[in-house]
């Protein structure tokens, strides 16, 4: 769906910076191009075209002023493909191996056939044995136990893995379904991590 | 005492550990630390760095000696704590390492692609650049960064690393600012610096290159920056490109004031 016309984009531009940055950003994107040319060409094709919630939260610095937020949220949420009733709790022991695994889509992953990891411990505390985990998102222990494992949970955090932007605009957390680092399964497989009773999370 | 590299292995091997609780781990870190402190292997890098610094080299069979690092020709110390800059004979803004390439061809008369063939090392292959720069940088230890921000150039190196910090994109969603734009955060057990902040900036950008004891060799801030965007899930970043020269500009303003410790001494 496609939300925000190259006008929108020019006058909401037009609100936050002054023709000065403009311009630096203009020359901004030109040296990008020039500094990438060694490398592989898909994945340069890939960075330098950015979408709108990437252009937008560039522009805005990841802070966008209230009307511009409720689009991209509306937007990101429109985008979530779910899971039929039923089927959002995975297997939480493939979700510990996902939150562990950071491979995928570096320049040196070359191995297509072998899945993307979530690379979770990264930025958050998950389950209690793992004492080597980031700061940079929230800790997430004990998740299902203080917020309950129903079904509304159990779709909030598929929405949040799938597409964090659809529940707060130009979070740092990546849209892993929407841009195709995890699949569909693989997201449920972390729903369960999170949220099964039997998950180390939780107990 | 253990070596750094020996006692490396024993934290690696500690960290996984499940039973041991983080208190401790804690403990062991800062012991590691210590133990680092007591001797840097980028002493060997700068002795050899010196060595080739001086060394008659390249088809024009000439040395570095005459390089003009900013501070006039034959000027390495101090040099470093002025870096990045713009220079008039090339009338670009120039890092430590792309400078010491203009000096390998117009001194030496290396190609350019000769020049920057090998900058980072791997297992056997050791990097002559990984030595020059840590020569340079340690001739200009204890100093204050201070890196000017008044050419035109200068300016728009600064503009255009900032438009590039907060610049988001690839199947992450990543910038810069992902990683280093908060205080106290950490990617599992590495601190992050808040490169916008002084207090962090200045502690951090000021002690590349340094030795990484996890990659078993000096490392230069062109390094440091291939490596985020490897992480990042960008392609490979040009050697002394144009953007890493302006991300490094854009660094510098936070970190001027920092006490230069290059090379420094990392995990």
């Amino acid at each position: 769906m496609k939300r925000f016309s190259p006008l929108v984009l020019l006058a909401l531009a037009a609100c936050a910076t002054g023709p000065a940055d403009e311009e630096a950003r203009q020359r901004a994107e030109q040296v990008f191009r020039g500094s990438f040319t060694h490398g592989n060409r898909a994945i340069a094709a890939r960075v330098e075209k950015q979408d709108e919630a990437q252009a937008l939260c560039t522009r805005y610095r990841n802070e966008p002023p209230k009307d511009v937020a409720e689009k991209i949220e509306s937007t990101e949420a429109a985008g979530i493909r779910y899971p039929v009733p039923g089927k959002f709790l995975g297997d939480w022991r493939q979700g510990e191996k996902i939150a562990q695994d950071g491979y995928g889509l570096r320049f040196t992953d070359p191995d297509t056939k072998r899945p993307n990891g979530g690379g979770c411990y990264n930025c958050h505390r998950i389950a209690p044995a793992e004492i080597s985990y980031g700061t940079v998102g929230p800790s997430l222990y004990r998740f299902g136990a203080l917020r309950g494992a129903g079904e509304p949970v159990q779709r909030y955090v598929y929405g949040k893995i799938y597409d964090a932007q659809a529940y707060l605009a130009c979070s740092q957390m990546p849209r892993f379904g929407k841009n195709g680092v995890l699949t569909e399964e693989q997201i449920t497989h972390l729903v369960a991590l999170l949220l099964d009773p039997q998950s180390p999370v939780n107990k | 005492m253990p070596s750094p590299r020996l006692a490396a292995l024993l934290i690696a091997a500690a960290l996984p550990c499940a039973g041991l609780a983080q208190q401790d781990t804690q403990k062991e870190v800062e012991r590691y630390r210590q133990l680092l402190a007591e001797g840097n292997p980028a002493d060997l890098f700068e002795a050899k760095g010196e060595e080739l610094w001086k060394a008659r080299r390249g088809p024009k069979n000439a040395s570095l000696e005459q390089c003009d690092l900013g501070l006039g020709a034959g000027v390495v110390k101090g040099a470093f704590a002025h870096l990045p800059r713009y220079f008039a004979d090339t009338d670009r803004v120039q890092d430590m390492e792309s400078r010491i390439v203009t000096c390998m061809v117009t001194l030496q008369g290396f190609t350019p692609e000769q020049a920057m063939k090998n900058p980072f090392s791997a297992p056997g292959r050791p990097s002559d650049m990984e030595a020059l720069a840590s020569y340079v940088a340690g001739e200009s230890k204890g100093m204050k960064l201070d890196t000017p921000l008044a050419h035109p150039k200068e300016v728009e190196a600064f503009r255009v690393g900032e438009q590039l910090f907060y610049r988001r994109a690839g199947p992450h969603d990543f910038a810069c600012v992902s990683c280093h734009g908060d205080n106290g955060k950490r990617i599992r057990l590495q601190d992050l610096p808040k490169l916008t902040d002084p207090n962090d900036a200045q502690k951090i950008f000021t002690t590349w290159p340094a030795y990484r004891v996890s990659q078993g060799s000096v490392r230069t801030m062109q390094h440091r920056l291939y490596d985020c965007y490897w992480q990042m899930r960008h392609p490979q970043l040009d050697y002394a490109s144009e953007a890493s020269i302006a991300l490094e500009v854009f660094m510098a303003k936070y970190a001027n004031g920092g006490e230069i410790r290059a090379p420094g001494l990392k995990r």
